[in-house]
């Protein structure tokens, strides 16, 4: 095929993402099981790659788990991020940038909503106006924080202490990149990649030294399913996909898994040690589990950043192994102590501990 | 008895949902609820676009609405664009504005989720926060978050947050933040949906002679409506794969 061609089939799975000034709003997943994570994000973006990212402490949780768990109506829901944009308006910024997936789909959804039916934009200024008195303007762009971190990967290679690379053999590493369904399966356009090949993860991946990984149920959800984890009596779900994608993977022998959803990337380690509970059943090589982390875990180890600052400590597989392959040198002792230095007690049957 | 399929066309995600459905299958080829549970969206989607009332009525009051797990590979693969999950989405809302959803042992569920959800965004101004997941009552959660839970505090300074303080992660969401939250749902219907599953359960729970209390989550109906499983909604194919799992263990 022609490169002009080429250039045509793959135009729809491009995507622009601005270079600065962000308005930065959080998720309620991540910040719980991945608070480092976020600040990392916000450390790279400031620190590493001079940027400006703003973030107002009045914005809420989006409502998406209980839009997604069918409590909270679509109306309500269009409200509440409407209210965050207003807030972006407030401060002068038109570039979201959203930590978590399900918000990421959510914003999208409301988006194309308002396109497609422009009565129901009206009805939600309406709304949020007799609401909270607030209006706003619709912003230009809406990246999620994945779709920044490709988009300065080469400038973070650049800047790199350590790679996705095995120091004693020179070999890549062995990546399983997951991404979460509501990046792009809803909305193609809006993910780098499309839903059928997604580069956002693959990007920064390759270009950190590492290999990825394909395998039959690389594109399956990890089984988060809402309410099928959300009420005890369906979490059966839940494990039930995450096992089907590590008995599809385990065969690669992955050195780790990056995932771009915090739902994800919380699963895929819990369900790790359920199945170890439940079956007995450890994945990864020898045995000992493997490593999921997030895309900002992956990043900040790339430049450098302390893997307990950022809190990769609070997995259930534990990374040792990792960073000593890519020749990271972290003390396992410092892992489970408090800001000032001072020892907390050291959990139990951690997996690679 | 009123038109529930014009009902369901007030929703614009059921008119985003659903074109002329072709019966193709590929929504439920790539679908994971159908893998784990007997599920077929396809079929959901063809009874639907029936109009039938009385075909309607019975998705409404019955279990298969409730398997969907809202990933959306439907949307993606779909060459008709259709969304069978958005089809969904609007036929639980309307098994719960009509009080519907308790009839069946999965839609009952919805009680549990808009008393922890639901009650959380409003009450917190998050969907979950750190402080929400005991993990007694999550020990899938494993031991990092049993740690992470009992040093809450200490392990989240570490990472660069403050427990309950003014911004970053789990921040407190202020009190005039939380009532604009809560303006916005009086506003856009969400808490008469909160209400209507409210009177519903209340009700379901006399009808099975079950203790209900209009607050908190520690009484019978929330305990029998989370963990409640008559044993009849996995697939035979579950089983199987599950078997293929043990052996080749």
């Amino acid at each position: 095929m022609k490169l002009e061609g080429k250039k045509r089939v793959w135009a729809e799975y491009q995507k622009e993402i601005p270079d600065d000034h962000f308005f930065y709003v959080r998720s309620c997943i991540r910040q719980t099981f991945f608070a480092g994570s976020e600040q990392t994000f916000l450390k790279i973006m400031r620190d590493d790659l001079g940027k400006d990212i703003y973030e107002d402490p009045r914005h809420t949780t989006c409502t998406g788990i209980g839009y997604h768990g069918d409590v909270v109506p679509f109306e309500t829901i269009q409200t509440v991020v409407a209210r965050h944009f207003a807030l972006a308006t407030e401060a002068g910024y038109k570039n979201i940038a959203i930590s978590c997936v399900t918000s990421f789909g959510i914003y999208t959804e409301i988006l194309e909503t308002w396109k497609h039916f422009p009565e129901t934009l009206e009805k939600t200024r309406e709304n949020l106006f007799r609401a909270t008195g607030r209006v706003f303007d619709l912003p230009v762009s809406i990246s999620h924080a994945s779709d920044i971190i490709y988009k300065f990967r080469d400038e973070i290679a650049r800047k790199a202490k350590y790679n996705l690379v095995d120091v004693r053999s020179g070999k890549p590493l062995k990546v399983v990149e997951h991404i979460g369904c509501h990046y792009a399966k809803m909305f193609p356009k809006h993910g780098i990649g499309g839903a059928e090949f997604p580069h956002v993860l693959v990007g920064m991946i390759e270009s950190w030294g590492g290999d990825v990984i394909d395998y039959p149920e690389r594109r399956h959800c990890c089984g988060f399913g809402f309410r099928q984890y959300l009420v005890q009596a369906n979490r059966g779900y839940s494990l039930s996909a995450s096992r089907k994608k590590f008995e599809s993977m385990e065969p690669y022998r992955p050195d780790f898994i990056v995932a771009n959803c915090p739902g994800c990337a919380m699963f895929m380690d819990r369900w790790q040690y359920t199945l170890k509970e439940l079956d007995g059943i450890t994945y990864g090589s020898n045995e000992t589990g493997i490593p999921t982390l997030t895309y900002e875990e992956m990043a900040g180890l790339i430049l450098g950043y302390d893997p307990w600052e950022m809190g990769m400590q609070y997995h259930n597989v534990q990374s040792l192994g990792l960073l000593k392959k890519m020749g990271i040198t972290a003390d396992p002792a410092k892992r489970f102590l408090t800001k000032d230095g001072s020892r907390l007690p050291e959990p139990a049957n951690l997996l690679n501990s | 008895m009123e038109d529930l399929y014009a009902r369901l066309m007030q929703d614009v995600r059921f008119e985003e949902g659903l074109n002329a459905c072709m019966n193709c299958g590929i929504c439920t080829g790539i679908c994971p609820a159908a893998e784990y549970y007997h599920y077929d969206p396809r079929n959901v989607v063809d009874l639907v676009q029936t109009r039938n009332n009385d075909i309607i009525k019975e998705l409404l009051r019955g279990e298969s609405i409730w398997y969907c797990g809202q990933c959306m590979s439907c949307k993606t693969r779909c060459p008709r664009g259709n969304t069978p999950g958005l089809v969904i989405m609007a036929l639980r809302k309307l098994s719960q504005e009509l009080g519907y959803f308790t009839e069946s042992e999965k839609g009952r569920q919805q009680f549990a989720i808009k008393r922890v959800i639901g009650e959380n965004i409003l009450r917190d101004g998050y969907c979950i926060a750190s402080y929400h997941v005991d993990p007694k009552a999550h020990p899938e959660q494993g031991p990092a978050w049993e740690h992470y839970y009992t040093y809450m505090e200490d392990s989240l300074a570490r990472l660069g947050g403050e427990l309950n303080g003014t911004e970053g992660p789990t921040r407190r969401i202020s009190s005039d933040v939380l009532e604009e939250l809560k303006s916005i749902f009086q506003v856009t219907g969400g808490q008469d949906l909160y209400e209507a599953i409210e009177v519903a359960s209340e009700k379901k729970a006399e009808e099975m002679g079950l203790e209900f209390r209009r607050e908190g989550t520690d009484f019978e109906y929330f305990r029998h409506v989370v963990t409640a499983d008559n044993g009849n909604h996995q697939t035979e194919e579950e089983d199987v794969r599950r078997e293929v799992y043990e052996a080749r263990r």
